[in-house]
């Protein structure tokens, strides 16, 4: 079992938790299972079935850009979370 | 949440703003505003690198961002604005701006270096960015 982190502005989709507890192997794995409670979210922070490129995810306050992206394992006990990123430029 | 309709910061808040933008030229700069979303004011300010290091974009560094973000949170203050600046151009939200904006309850506030000895009063506006589309709303420093 590991922990999802809902940051505020995500907490709308997910009726105000700021924590899910999730089962998987894997990022991939548990945001499967985040999403099978909370649909909402889904909508919110995947484009076409993927990831969008605009939310951070992090184990552990680590960006799993810098690890295997979504196949980065987990552990029982570790924190998961979803970020929506800020971006943008003058062009 | 219903919030405020205009933003007000610190004058001392501004003019940290400002000269954390000038520092990162010519890059643009980036940071946050924690403070009181209800009230439309900002109270403290959390400067953040820009991971794209470039004149033309930013993106607050994944990093930074997950920790300040719920440093906010756990200082009993909400994340009021998100700040960034323009080089060369206005303080207006450009084309990627509006599209990649996330944040529909904040405030977006956008400094504009084009003149260096510009006051914050002159240099600062803010926005909301909701939907792909832009408004500005009142800014008041004091």
């Amino acid at each position: 079992m590991s922990t999802i982190r809902i940051p505020p502005v995500l907490r709308e989709n997910t009726g105000g938790s700021r924590t899910v507890d999730v089962t998987g192997a894997t990022v991939a794995e548990a945001l499967t299972d985040l999403f099978g409670k909370h649909p909402a979210l889904r909508d919110r922070v995947t484009e076409d079935g993927e990831l969008s490129r605009f939310i951070n995810v992090y184990v552990n306050d680590r960006d799993v850009r810098y690890r295997d992206g979504l196949d980065t394992p987990i552990a029982d006990g570790d924190t998961i979370i979803l970020l929506p990123a800020m971006a943008g430029g003058s062009r | 949440m219903v919030t405020a309709e205009g933003l007000t910061i610190p004058r001392e808040i501004a003019s940290r703003m400002l000269e954390h933008a000038r520092g990162e030229l010519p890059n643009e700069a980036c940071g946050l505003l924690g403070g009181d979303l209800g009230a439309g004011r900002a109270a403290s300010f959390h400067p953040a690198r820009n991971a794209e290091a470039s004149p033309l974009r930013y993106n607050v560094h994944p990093d930074d961002l997950v920790r300040i973000i719920f440093g906010i949170e756990d200082a009993g203050e909400d994340l009021v604005a998100i700040f960034h600046s323009h080089s060369a151009s206005p303080a207006v939200p450009s084309a990627t701006d509006r599209r990649t904006a996330q944040y529909p309850e904040a405030f977006y506030v956008l400094a504009t270096l084009a003149d260096a000895d510009a006051s914050p009063e002159t240099a600062l506006r803010a926005w909301r960015i909701s939907d792909g589309a832009s408004t500005e709303v009142p800014l008041a420093l004091e």
